[in-house]
């Protein structure tokens, strides 16, 4: 399933269906067997014998929840995820089951005092637009409890660099896919494409505990701070350097043994990799790790610039190099690596 | 079942988180008794009372949890003069603290009052800033070697705080969170009579859920539920708070909505709702809604929650402020939730298409 | 007693890289126990059988210290890092560290024009290499560093780095070899991860799946010069823990111990501490719920390369530990 259909999709934490219904029909179409748990993950098996491989991406995105509207038909907003509320103005927003658009407005530079223009404008202080004249009016369309994504198009900005929104995590679900293209004989494979990664690993909890692998990886689209104005040591990835490979964060340190194949896999396979230099943020891998009586885990992550905003920035370079490197490492398990 | 007059009981009764067995879980034992078939008390504390339904099996299992304790204080050290320093156990505003009269529970309970400098010694420098919980003590009037005797370290506080009845229906004092989630338990399951229920209700008064939520995680392990609904309180209209971060006292419970909720659940609350005319409100929960709902969710492979919220004002005061119609109003329509729930309803919560 | 906590406050074991503590314990244990596993996170899981009709009980102690895990070599091989657990700026500054290979590092500081920056991103390690290649040769991007620093023998009482928890290792130690009966099976677990968040003995506890569970941790100490506001003080005896950020310890359990302790004349404190957590913290959540406690060794100054403990103390956790496996449990 490729990555323009994908990050079009919309999926705030909590709110994963349009995705869900997506990655089922496709399944569906490839003729892989799946499962939906009652948090709505879902596991898509391939593979009868062998040890418990489970690959984990997250549907959900980071996005708005509208709490409440007001009486002139503005919608008040909160956040799902770990949003800056500094990239929220100025942006087009879909709201909604019906998808209606909507922008977040701020009161103009001519408007504001001197002192204003240096301060963050607060969360409880911007709203949606979505031109309605009314309560009443906003009322017909909308609800408390709708949520909100961002409205990104998906473009290619250069040959090779893509444009997106939820690159996090369609990104790792378009990897699912790519490994599910194949036939899997010595291992059990378990892609799960997990909910509410976002707020706290939960959909990857309970998908683990039901599945209770032998191993676990998670992919991921990760932090990627190559920018102006950030010193080399502290920008964590940078774009078109290859798949990236995690050391430890907030979630899990990897088993050694795992991060050590992945990166003998890389290095006779020519492919490119790089190391996540940075020990912040957590994935689905934690929650993985810690199910049951536990499990060993790895990440392999592609880099994206602009994470968790309305629009970030990958290379399918990067893309290709996990995808690679993913399936390689799971040819290296049927071929009889073990943790 | 005179659901006021348990409310009374329930707020004077002491139970700091990780301590309820002191008296909060005899009282909700009691209560519940006569309501249910069966009642244990897990390793942590949960009271969990059993009754069965009537359907075929496998019956549906939906497991209600209110929690029974209450924020509070510990001591951490005995002072020269006998005065007693102290930790907070949950969320604590410090700023209620000073000259509030509390109880220190030790060998024998003994009333005391924190103490602070009085304004007469006070610099204006020092009076801006609120009092640091750090400098704060407990004064128990006692002799220094009498407090050694009666206190030790780990001994748990709680404030000392009559119940006031307000105007109209509306009662105010401590431990009300979640206190009235333990009512609206005991008034559903009293409800529950009227109806011919299908499933197996897992009443749960639930412990350490303003430290760690540890009491729903390990009863809902342990009752491997199909559906569980966390009865709690929400925050009332304050003056000062935008109203749309509150719901209005009186008006109804509010039911959530979020990623912690389970759609399907959402839906059946609202329809149950509306069957039994009670009218409700809406709390918009973006992620995380510090519940025992959001621990009981990720138990074991998944459940499906609601969350059931009371109204109330001041939270973490001993001055919670709720109206008893929100309560009976909660338990009426979680009684109608369960009875519609049957095996079919269990196997729709997978079906996400 | 004092040679073992030589040998495994200086043995190397961040979290994530137990190995070498891990192959310490192996062998110490082995001769006192009936079975060893290692799991899937690297506890190392000892079994010593009881003699029967007893409980299953967890005696907890993690074998993984604070350190520092490398994220970036730059072109003239200095090293940039992140913490592993609890390190604060202000005790890494000046440091020696080492890591599992042999290879040492100094730790140093860019330019402060005021301390108040002090920071964990303003610092480096210097491992003496003049260039990228160089330093890539000894160590690679992820790779971890301990404190170095030799154990100090001040007579009663020892200071080492990594005491936290290595004391509570030799104290399970020590009383699995001083057991003389029990009637449960006693579950030793040696656990990982605990510093960036109880990780080993979650899953160790779900594997086992205890009837009780007692973890042996340091906890701080109240009794030097204008330190936080607690009772515990070194030298005073074994603190049984009533309540820590991670839990509050099972009641019946934790007065089963303090009745204990009177009975067999060891000397205990009461502890309640406010800022940090243990093991008995995940171990107490584990599946339908497992009654936890905590044996603590008062300790100053945790989360430096001087961590010091008092023997007696350590003595006292010993006497209690194996009083608590000789004894019934039945609280």
């Amino acid at each position: 399933m490729d990555l323009r259909t994908l990050t079009t999709l919309s999926g705030v934490s909590g709110n994963e269906y349009e995705v869900r219904s997506a990655i089922i029909e496709q399944l569906q179409s490839m003729g892989i067997s799946y499962e939906c748990d009652v948090m709505g993950n879902v596991i898509a098996k391939k593979g009868s014998r062998g040890p418990k491989v489970l690959l984990d991406a997250h549907m959900d995105e980071v996005g708005l929840v509208i709490t409440h509207i007001e009486k002139n038909g503005f919608l008040r907003f909160a956040r799902v995820g770990g949003i800056d509320p500094r990239v929220l103005v100025s942006k087009r927003v879909l709201v909604g089951k019906e998808k209606l658009p909507g922008v977040i407005g701020a009161k103009a530079i001519h408007l504001q005092e001197r002192d204003e223009r240096s301060r963050v404008i607060p969360i409880d202080q911007l709203f949606i637009d979505i031109g309605a004249e009314s309560l009443e009016q906003a009322k017909s369309k909308v609800q408390p409890g709708d949520y909100v994504a961002f409205d990104t198009e998906y473009e290619e900005l250069a040959p090779g660099i893509i444009k997106a929104k939820a690159l996090d995590d369609r990104v790792g679900c378009a990897l699912l896919f790519e490994v599910l293209k194949q036939d899997w004989q010595d291992i059990q494979l378990y892609a799960v494409f997990a909910v509410q990664e976002e707020i706290g690993l939960r959909g990857a909890k309970v998908a683990a505990f039901a599945v209770e692998p032998d191993m676990g990886i998670a992919l991921e689209g990760t932090v990627c701070a190559d920018i102006p104005g950030t010193d080399k040591e502290f920008q964590a990835t940078r774009l078109g350097k290859g798949a990236a490979i995690s050391i430890m964060d907030r979630g899990s340190i990897p088993n050694r043994a795992m991060l050590d194949q992945l990166v003998k896999i890389a290095e006779n396979e020519a492919i490119p990799y790089q190391f996540r230099e940075a020990t912040s943020g957590g994935n689905d891998a934690g929650a993985i790790q810690q199910a049951k009586a536990g499990c060993p885990v790895a990440s392999v992550s592609v880099p994206c610039r602009c994470i968790h905003t309305p629009c970030s920035i990958m290379s399918m370079s990067d893309f290709d190099a996990a995808r690679k490197l993913v399936i390689k490492f799971l040819e290296s398990v049927e071929g009889g690596f073990r943790p | 079942m005179d659901l006021r007059e348990f409310l009374k009981k329930a707020s004077l009764a002491h139970g700091v988180s990780g301590f309820e067995f002191m008296d909060i879980a005899s009282l909700a034992k009691d209560a519940m008794e006569g309501l249910v078939d069966e009642i244990h008390v897990d390793v942590l504390g949960n009271v969990i009372g059993v009754k069965h339904g009537q359907g075929p099996q496998p019956r549906p299992k939906i497991m209600l949890a209110g929690h029974m304790d209450e924020i509070g204080l510990i001591v951490t050290k005995i002072e020269e003069g006998g005065f007693l320093r102290f930790a907070p156990v949950g969320g604590v505003d410090q700023r209620v603290l000073p000259a509030h009269e509390v109880i220190v529970y030790g060998k024998r309970p003994l009333t005391a009052v924190i103490g602070v400098k009085p304004p007469h010694l006070t610099s204006p420098e020092e009076a801006k800033n609120a009092h640091k919980m750090k400098d704060l003590f407990i004064d128990t009037g006692l002799p220094e070697e009498e407090v050694r005797n009666l206190v030790r370290v780990g001994d748990v506080v709680t404030f000392k705080r009559q119940v006031s009845e307000l105007m109209g229906d509306r009662l105010s004092g401590k431990a009300l969170d979640d206190r009235a989630g333990v009512a609206v338990i005991l008034a559903c399951l009293d409800e529950l009579r009227k109806y011919k229920v299908d499933a197996d209700v897992y009443a749960v008064a639930t412990s350490q859920e303003e430290v760690s939520l540890g009491g729903a995680v390990v009863s809902a392990y342990g009752i491997q539920p199909d559906i569980g609904i966390a009865i709690d309180v929400c925050h009332g209209e304050t003056p000062g708070v935008p109203e749309w971060r509150t719901s209005s006292v009186g008006k109804g419970p509010a039911l959530a909505q979020g990623a912690n909720i389970h759609p399907k659940v959402f839906a059946a609350l609202e329809k149950a709702a509306k069957e039994t005319g009670v009218n409700v409100q809406k709390e918009i929960a973006p992620a995380a809604t510090g519940t025992d709902a959001w621990a009981m969710q990720v138990t074991r492979a998944g459940v499906a929650t609601g969350l059931v919220s009371i109204p109330l004002r001041y939270m973490h005061t001993s001055v919670e402020t709720l109206s008893m119609s929100d309560i009976e109003g909660a338990g009426r329509l979680l009684a109608r939730f369960i009875a519609s729930c049957d095996a079919g309803f269990v196997k729709e919560l997978k079906t996400w298409i | 007693m004092k040679d073992l906590i030589k040998r495994l406050t200086e043995a190397f074991g961040p979290s994530g890289s137990e190995g070498p503590v891990r192959e310490v314990i192996r062998k110490e244990v082995e001769p006192y126990v009936d079975e060893i596993r290692v799991d899937a996170m690297g506890n190392l899981i000892c079994l010593k059988k009881g003699s029967g009709g007893g409980k299953k009980v967890i005696l907890d102690a993690h074998m993984d210290e604070i350190g520092v895990i490398v994220t970036h070599i730059d072109d003239n091989g200095f090293l940039r890092f992140a913490n592993i657990g609890g390190v604060s700026p202000m005790v890494a500054l000046g440091q020696r560290v080492y890591f599992e290979n042999g290879t040492f590092g100094v730790i140093g500081c860019e330019k402060l024009d005021d301390i108040k920056d002090l920071r964990l991103e303003k610092l480096y390690m210097d491992i003496g290499a003049t260039s990228r290649e160089e330093a890539s040769k000894k160590v690679k991007v992820g790779d971890m560093a301990a404190f170095f620093q030799p154990a100090i023998d001040m007579g009663n009482r020892i200071v080492a780095k990594a005491m936290d928890d290595r004391i509570g290792c030799v104290v399970v130690i020590e009383a699995l070899k001083r057991i003389k009966q029990s009637e449960h099976d006693i579950y030793a677990v040696f656990a990982t991860q605990e510093e960036v968040g109880l990780r080993g003995a979650r899953v160790a506890a779900y594997g086992i799946n205890p009837d009780v569970g007692i973890a042996f941790d340091v906890t701080g100490t109240g009794d030097t010069p204008k330190a936080h506001t607690m009772e515990v003080s070194l030298g005073k005896g074994a603190a049984i823990k009533v309540k820590d950020s991670s839990l509050i310890c099972h009641p019946g359990l934790r007065d089963y111990l303090v009745k204990l302790a009177e009975e067999k004349g060891i000397p205990y404190q009461m502890e309640v501490l406010q800022r940090g957590g243990t093991d008995s913290g995940a171990i107490q959540l584990t599946r339908a719920g497992v009654p936890a406690g905590v044996i603590s060794i008062p300790s100053r100054y945790i989360h430096s390369p001087c961590e010091m403990v008092d023997l007696g103390d350590v003595e006292a956790c010993v006497n209690l530990c194996v009083a608590a496996c000789e004894s019934p449990l039945d609280f």
